[in-house]
Formats: C-alpha cells, sequence, structure tokens
C-alpha cells in the first residue's frame, strides 16, 4: 500500500516535471517543421522560473474567485494523474476512487474556474475567450459522453486501468471498429480541448481571435505561473490517457519493482515523443477554423463516436 | 473476435463514416474524394469476405469495384464535368450540415432497428455487421439525394445507396453469379456516363446545374441566372 502510493507520488512528479518540457518540444517541431529554428525545448522551464519570481498584480475588482482559479486549474491534473495510469500497468493506491468520468470531471472543474475568473477581472477579452472556451466545451460534452459510454460497453468498465487491458487482449480487439474509432474521436477531442490547432492557435497573440488564452491574458506573476504550468499538465494528462489508455498501453512498468517504474519513465517519453510528431503533422497540415465551423469539427467527432457505438452494438461485443 | 471479422467491421465502421462524411462535405471534390475512399473500403471488405470464405466470386467482384467505382467513374467524370467538379465549391443544401449529419445518425439508428432482429436470427457476424451498414448507406445515400440541390452530388448520392446494397449483398449472397454484378458494375458507369452528359449538356444551355434552379419552364435563357 505505502509503497502504491510512492509510485503514485512519481506519477504526479513525472507529469509536474515533464508537462513543460512536452509543450517545449511540440513547439520546437513546429518551429522545426515550418523551417524556422524556434525556442530552445526547455523555454517553458525558463518561463515558469521568470514567473515565478515576478512581483503579482492583482485588480481591486477582483474577488476571490480569481486568486483561488490559478491553484485549482494547477492542482486538479495532479487528482487527474493519480486515476490514470501514466507509468504502470496495474492500479495503484487511488485508482478506483475514480473513474474516467471523474477525470473529465476534474478537469471540467478547472476549466470552469478559469472561465469564471477571466469573466471576474471585468476585461473585455477575458468574458470572450470564456464564452468561446464554453462553447467548445459543450460541444465536446456529447462526444466525450459517447466515448464514455462506448468505452464502458466494450470494457465493462470505466476504470482506465481495466480498460487498457482490453485493447491488448489479442489482435481482434486491438483492430475492432470500437477501438479505432473511438482513437479517432478521442483525437479530435484532445485537440479541441488542448486548444490545438484546427480549433484554436494556441501560438497567437491577436486577442480577437482567441479562445483559450484569453482567459490567462489578466494573470501575472505566480498567478500566472501556475496557469500556464496547470495547463500545460492537462495537456499531457491528456496526451497520457489517449496513450495509455486508449491508443498504446505498451511499455508501462508491469512489475512492483522500483527500478521497472524508473525504465518505464524513457519509454513513456518516447511514446510521448511519438505522439507530439503525430499533432504536430496535423497541426502544420490544417489551417484554423472559423468559429462557427468549430461546431462542425466536434459535430464529426460526435459521428465518429456514434458510429463506434453504433457499430460495436451490432457486433455485440 | 478474429482479427479478419473484426477488419471486415472496421472497414464497415468507416464505409459508415465515408457515408456520413458525403453529407457533411460543401465541396463538390471532397464528396468525390469520399466516395472514392468508400468504394476502396468496399474493394477491400469483399476481398476479406473473399478471403476467408474462400470465394473466388468476392475476389473478382472486388477487382470489379475498383476499376468501376475507383477508376473508370471518376475519369468519366472528369472527362464530361471538369470544370463542374473543380470550379464550385459551396453547396446549396435544403436543410443545414449538422442537421444532415443528425438526421443521417438517426437514419443510421433506424436501419439497425428495422433490420436488427432479421440480421441477428441469421447469426453470422459478418451479417450482422453488413445488413444494417448497407441499409444505412442506401437510406443516407436517398437522403444526400433529396437534400442536395446540385446536379453531380445527387449522382454521386445514387452511387452512395448503389454501395451500401452491394455491402449488404456481399454478406447475404456470397455465391451470387459474377455475370450480375458485371452487369450492375456496368449499369454504373452507364448511369453516370448519361447523366454526366445530360448535366454537362444542362450546363451549356442553362449556366447552372442547381437542380433548384430548374423549378419553371422559360424560353429565354438568358433570364436564367
Amino acid at each position: 500500500m505505502t509503497r502504491t502510493i510512492l509510485y503514485n507520488l512519481i506519477q504526479i512528479l513525472f507529469v509536474l516535471v515533464f508537462a513543460p518540457l512536452y509543450s517545449g518540444v511540440l513547439s520546437r517541431f513546429k518551429e522545426i517543421v515550418q523551417s524556422k529554428r524556434g525556442p530552445s525545448i526547455f523555454q517553458p522551464y525558463r518561463d515558469l522560473w521568470k514567473l515565478f519570481h515576478k512581483d503579482e498584480v492583482i485588480s481591486s475588482e477582483t474577488t476571490w474567485i480569481f486568486r483561488i482559479t490559478p491553484y485549482l486549474v494547477f492542482i486538479t491534473p495532479i487528482f487527474v494523474t493519480v486515476l490514470i495510469p501514466v507509468l504502470t500497468d496495474y492500479p495503484l493506491a487511488f485508482a478506483f476512487m475514480g473513474d474516467m468520468l471523474a477525470g473529465g470531471f476534474f478537469l471540467g472543474l478547472g476549466g470552469f474556474f478559469a472561465a469564471l475568473a477571466a469573466v471576474d477581472t471585468g476585461n473585455p477579452y477575458g468574458p470572450m475567450g470564456a464564452s468561446r472556451t464554453r462553447m467548445v466545451g459543450f460541444l465536446a460534452e456529447p462526444v466525450f459522453m459517447i466515448v464514455f459510454f462506448t468505452v464502458s460497453f466494450v470494457a465493462q468498465s470505466t476504470i482506465p486501468f481495466i480498460v487498457q487491458q482490453k485493447w491488448i487482449e489479442n489482435a481482434g480487439a486491438f483492430f475492432s471498429p470500437a477501438h479505432v474509432l473511438l482513437l479517432a474521436a478521442f483525437l479530435m477531442l484532445i485537440l479541441a480541448e488542448g486548444g490545438r490547432i484546427p480549433v484554436d492557435n494556441p501560438a497567437g497573440h491577436f486577442e480577437l481571435a482567441m479562445i483559450d488564452e484569453s482567459k490567462g491574458l489578466e494573470f501575472s506573476g505566480r498567478g500566472a505561473a501556475l496557469m500556464k504550468w496547470g495547463g500545460q499538465m492537462k495537456f499531457l494528462v491528456l496526451a497520457c490517457i489517449f496513450l495509455n489508455v486508449l491508443l498504446a498501453p505498451w511499455g508501462l512498468a508491469q512489475g512492483l519493482e522500483i527500478m521497472q517504474i524508473l525504465s518505464a519513465v524513457p519509454l513513456i517519453l518516447i511514446k510521448i515523443l511519438l505522439f507530439a510528431i503525430l499533432l504536430v503533422s496535423i497541426e502544420t497540415s490544417l489551417a484554423k477554423l472559423r468559429l462557427f465551423r468549430i461546431s462542425e469539427f466536434l459535430g464529426a467527432a460526435f459521428i465518429i463516436s456514434v458510429t463506434a457505438m453504433i457499430v460495436s452494438i451490432f457486433v455485440g461485443s | 473476435m478474429p482479427v479478419g471479422e473484426s477488419l471486415n467491421t472496421l472497414s464497415a465502421g468507416l464505409i459508415l463514416i465515408c457515408s456520413f462524411a458525403m453529407v457533411g462535405t460543401r465541396q463538390v471534390q471532397g464528396v468525390l474524394r469520399f466516395f472514392i475512399v468508400q468504394s476502396l473500403l468496399l474493394a477491400a471488405s469483399s476481398f476479406l469476405l473473399g478471403f476467408d470464405e474462400h470465394s473466388i466470386h468476392l475476389w473478382a467482384l472486388g477487382i470489379i469495384t475498383i476499376v468501376a467505382k475507383v477508376i473508370v467513374i471518376p475519369w468519366i467524370l472528369k472527362r464530361t464535368l471538369a470544370r463542374e467538379l473543380y470550379v464550385r465549391r459551396e453547396i446549396e443544401q435544403t436543410v443545414n450540415i449538422p442537421a444532415s449529419l443528425l438526421l443521417s445518425l438517426l437514419l443510421a439508428v433506424g436501419a439497425e432497428l428495422l433490420v436488427g432482429p432479421l440480421s441477428s436470427a441469421m447469426g453470422n457476424l459478418v451479417v450482422q455487421v453488413n445488413l444494417p451498414i448497407g441499409l444505412a448507406c442506401v437510406l443516407i445515400g436517398a437522403y444526400s439525394l433529396a437534400a442536395r440541390r446540385e446536379a453531380v452530388p445527387q449522382l454521386i448520392g445514387i452511387l452512395a445507396m448503389e454501395n451500401g446494397a452491394f455491402l449488404a449483398g456481399i454478406a447475404i449472397a456470397a455465391e451470387l453469379p459474377l455475370i450480375a454484378e458485371l452487369a450492375v458494375a456496368i449499369d454504373v458507369v452507364l448511369i453516370v456516363v448519361i447523366v454526366g452528359l445530360l448535366t454537362r449538356d444542362i450546363k451549356r444551355t442553362i449556366g447552372t446545374t442547381e437542380a433548384a434552379g430548374l423549378s419553371e419552364l422559360k424560353e429565354e435563357p438568358e433570364s436564367w441566372r
């Protein structure tokens, strides 16, 4: 028991440490593909370091919501980390505290407070970005639900540790339509939730076109650092769910020895690196959608997930 | 579930998604591209079935599908209506695209409700998957015939209906005489030739291929927009 709690702590540490690296690698790759040199992959660490050492300015017009939001945005991905397989193949101490739905709830809680804080400031761009994020959020919600229903229908469980075993039972399960179509739908969800390119441009600096970024405009100093770090962790956690639970549950630690846990770290990093290459190729080959076309993008994700559900009901597996 | 059957189920699911995509695409060229992908998947599905059931008919069927629907039909369409295919971008629709997608989803669920009891009585996994999805493709093709307002996507809607019928057919009657399938393939190609030439003539005399614009008779071509 104490050992699995220790491993949980290692998982949390993994997410904390490598989340900025992941976003640094992503932006560096993207710049290289666009034949620029780009910032160092360690730039996000330097940004965080700089922000933590700056003074924090909080408008006197804001309420307590604005003050607690950075902490909530920072802490909610950590709660999700406890529930999902990041490094291990077997359930850890808190795995049965909540299922994938609980993970979605935690991430949604952080997003909810971020939107409230953006409205709280009175900055004209904040509420605009908040309402747009909510629009993307409620369009993504039904897809999330159908994905969960299909997963629970196929695997008879929504605990991520049990679900991941289902796909690698045999090759037939891996190529089953429910699995492949769910992967496509969930990838589209990650693009929407992470504010990546067909939906939102993470590198954009034009306030009127921002969706995700404009919520953090009013934060400074430590608050900004926590918001930024929290966002990076959320994206890494989503990638971990996609890779370790749905796409390829290989390379995870199978034994209880601590060396096995530590040797799983580079394998997971390689998997995440490959995923980053996939994301970059998607991002550079697509253009950002117009705001009212986002509903069609997520509508397509919805159709794909419902098709996954229909087909898996046909087969009855 | 064995790999062969699960691959067949996967390709059936992708065929259904191609049908949805044809309803949801605005560009004529995109609709044609999804039709080509759907036909390729159909051929793959019939190769898989032919491999599973050791049926030379299904292999021949797959080859006929590739020749007729992936090579010949797009080639004819490009020859007869080249500008029509590449110039037009936005398609006018009577129902907007998200609503269309939801309606086609309902059609797919309805297809399952309709033939679900029948196909589960057959007890064969391939039939259980292909029959409802084939029927769903037929219904969605019929819907896109009604909702589209352009000649070329309507034509592709007819072809998509044929694809759906084909998907259901290879599951139910694997040993269908080859001559019947050949006749159907030639039939489809002839339909495309005739509709393509007709559309080109309509385009030449009237200046549009929008079916909605063809509602009244007038003597002077100038009054058409």
